[in-house]
């Protein structure tokens, strides 16, 4: 299993005839995505590596029966591209386009919450899911299919990470991108919602960075909410007050949104945090192992209420499956 | 970006922001002739995008030219939190009654504007809500509907009673959000936002930071750029494309993306060195932008090492080895440099670093470390000669 995107994902790829839309588009075709067609208005009826081009979104989707669309128009047609799929129908939208005004996104993202379409980005790589798809930029060489989740704000620090479970033999379900930005369509909260409902997740590895206060919700998620165990990263530490770090998002700002603040939440949360990318495949299996070892000392009845208090866990037994669905619940 | 709080001040005054009068100068005699026309008491106030100028001295009453000229002299030059003062801006004062607070931020939770209002104004906003966080009221604007004159009426009574006053704060928060969309603000504060001995609203202070991502459409704002405000290689790294901070340490960093950036610095850190910048050479591989790259870094005298981590996706190791050997033959650099790439177009990468005898190392926390070590051998070296 995976989350989000799998086989039945139907790709277009707006911006399909610019620089890195028509690489990507066949980097996803290459690695089994079902790319379906691509938008460049006025270049409807010609042909890309052999994807077809549709002057709309709305022509592509009615040809197509595509269901999700990736944007890599330049960043003054970014926020156009994003309705023009949302209003085309399709469920799911992945915004690769870095350079997006953050106050364009705030109408953006209301009004995709109303019409129920899910956004991820912008100024994000994606997201794949070994051997299935992959919708975005990410390498399709460095990942391999197994049972963890990754989840993180950045692109290339996440390769780094993937790889390191990929050489130590943790192989993943889906690993996605969130985004660097402040104002992004899918945050941390949802994605950890769905690894929690996903069956073949079997751990998270959530990666954040500084500004904002995402990861501390997160935390407080992860402890509330999460029977599966989650390792976590924290990038900035050495990060100064006040300036930007490359992304939009990566800011401190009036003393708050620092990597301290962060990994103190995690740690109040009990989620383990490496110091560099390169211990995380050894966070991940020292929390599988400890998750088995509970898992074999516990009633099975109890063992998938709470990995971290027992007490709460024998006063509401619960048979397996159901953490997941209630986790899923509440997250909504 | 941040601009002045003098160019700040003409966007809210187009708004029909009540500001007092007020003009910059650069020099002792601009600011004296400035205070002379106006022909009453002044503040010569130093523009510097810092917090905290008033605590450094930056912001002094003159009431005659004699006290203006004495203050320009001391202040224009003064250095505050690390930055030169170039400007002043000569300003009417007023009598201040009540000081209160009002700012527009970005947030990131409510995907919103939210309005910042809090009777305690005139000082650190943040340490208004970091003590007493009930003082600070907020609201979320929806950003599809925009804000509604009762809302602004609602936020206006939190600061005063007077109905009078509620009016003209009420008008001055509806078109302070204007100003915040008009410009694509990612921050917009009055503080403080005072009342007059004759009843009247005035924003004396005015902060504007502006979206870089959304500097394209604002021409005019973008040309308010102070580039006397800003660190030289961090305007060189502008103009070269390339995401740059400044630090104090002393190995030199250019990595392939912002987190894994932070990540590395982080690392160097973590074992004992010290980092002498966040750089992101961005994700396409341009040889060129590897060149300025290491411009800037050498340029920093403090540098004793370079490290190049380098996590091919879109970016192509092969062309960041060439822009690595194009530095070299062109800038002959002293200071060793470790280099780790890897990902797409590895292999022909390292055999490009071959020509100038560099390896590429594995991991990224063995490169961390070697160059922290060849880093220390050189500050030894360094220490020697002086």
């Amino acid at each position: 299993m995976s989350i989000i995107i799998d086989k039945k994902t139907k790709v277009i790829v707006q911006g399909i005839t610019g620089r890195d839309g028509s690489f990507h588009a066949d980097q996803m075709k290459k690695y089994g995505t079902d790319v379906v067609g691509g938008v460049t208005p006025g270049k409807g009826g010609q042909k890309v590596n052999g994807i077809p081009i549709f002057n709309t979104m709305a022509e592509a989707v009615a040809a197509t029966k595509a269901n999700t669309s990736v944007i890599y128009v330049p960043p003054a047609y970014a926020i156009d591209a994003i309705y023009e799929a949302a209003d085309a129908g399709v469920k799911l939208i992945v915004c690769i386009t870095e350079g997006v005004p953050a106050n364009d996104m705030m109408p953006v993202y209301h009004y995709l919450k109303h019409k129920g379409v899910r956004l991820i980005g912008p100024n994000c790589p994606g997201l794949i899911s070994p051997d299935k798809s992959k919708v975005g930029i990410m390498p399709g060489t460095i990942v391999k299919s197994g049972p963890i989740g990754v989840v993180s704000r950045s692109g290339t620090l996440t390769y780094e990470a993937i790889w390191a479970l990929t050489c130590a033999g943790l192989g993943q379900t889906t690993c996605i991108g969130i985004g660097g930005d402040q104002i992004i369509g899918t945050n941390f909260i949802d994605t950890l919602a769905m690894f929690e409902a996903d069956p073949a997740t079997k751990a998270v590895v959530m990666i954040g960075e500084i500004g904002g206060s995402d990861e501390e919700e997160a935390a407080k998620f992860i402890k509330k909410s999460m029977t599966k165990p989650v390792v976590g990263f924290i990038a900035g530490r050495t990060a100064p007050p006040g300036k930007r770090m490359g992304h939009a998002g990566a800011i401190i700002s009036g003393g708050s949104g620092t990597a301290e603040e962060k990994v103190k939440a995690f740690g109040a949360a009990g989620i383990p945090v490496a110091a560099s990318p390169t211990e995380i495949p050894r966070l991940i299996k020292e929390v599988l192992a400890a998750k088995k070892k509970k898992a074999v000392k516990t009633p099975s009845k109890t063992r998938a209420a709470g990995k971290k208090s027992p007490a709460k866990a024998k006063a509401k037994p619960k048979p397996k499956p159901k953490p997941g669905k209630t986790a899923k619940k509440k997250s909504r | 970006m941040k601009i002045h709080e003098y160019q700040a001040k003409e966007i809210f005054a187009a708004h029909g922001i009540p500001v007092p009068q007020g003009e910059v100068a650069e020099n002792v005699a601009d600011a004296v002739a400035i205070a002379e026309k106006y022909g009453r008491p002044v503040m010569v106030k130093s523009q510097v995008h810092v917090g905290g100028r008033g605590k450094a001295g930056g912001v002094q009453y003159a009431e005659n030219v004699e006290a203006v000229r004495v203050w320009a002299q001391k202040i224009i030059g003064m250095d505050i939190k690390g930055l030169r003062v170039n400007k002043v801006l000569i300003t009417e004062a007023v009598d201040i009654v009540t000081e209160a607070y009002v700012g527009i931020i970005i947030d990131r939770s409510t995907k919103a504007a939210v309005i910042m209002v809090s009777a305690a104004g005139g000082i650190d906003i943040e340490e208004v809500a970091a003590k007493t966080p009930e003082k600070i009221h907020k609201l979320a604007v929806d950003p599809i509907h925009g804000l509604r004159a009762y809302q602004a009426r609602d936020l206006a009574s939190k600061l005063y009673r007077d109905m009078n006053l509620i009016r003209q704060a009420a008008d001055i928060i509806m078109k302070l959000y204007k100003v915040f969309w008009a410009v694509d603000a990612s921050l917009v504060e009055i503080n403080p936002l005072i009342t007059t001995p004759d009843g009247k609203v005035l924003a004396i202070d005015a902060k504007l930071n502006v979206d870089d991502n959304a500097l394209y459409r604002h021409k005019n704002i973008a040309a308010m750029r102070d580039l006397d405000a800003e660190e030289p290689s961090e305007v060189m790294a502008r103009e070269g494309d390339l995401s740059f901070v400044k630090l104090n340490g002393n190995i030199g960093c250019i990595v392939n993306g912002a987190g894994l950036a932070m990540a590395t610095m982080d690392l160097v850190k973590h074992y004992g060195g010290e980092p002498a910048n966040f750089l992101d050479i961005g994700g396409s591989s341009n040889p060129q932008k590897v060149l300025t790259a290491m411009r800037i870094i050498l340029g920093d005298p403090n540098v004793r090492a370079i490290l190049i981590n380098i996590f091919g996706g879109i970016t192509r190791c092969d062309d960041v080895a060439n822009g690595i050997v194009m530095a070299y033959e062109e800038l002959k650099p002293e200071v060793p440099i470790v280099v780790r790439l890897t990902g797409t177009n590895e292999k022909e990468a390292l055999k490009i670093l071959k020509k100038i005898n560099l390896e590429s190392g594995e991991t990224l926390d063995q490169v961390v470390k070697k160059a922290i070590a060849l880093s220390e051998a050189e500050n030894q070296i360094a220490g020697g000669a002086a």
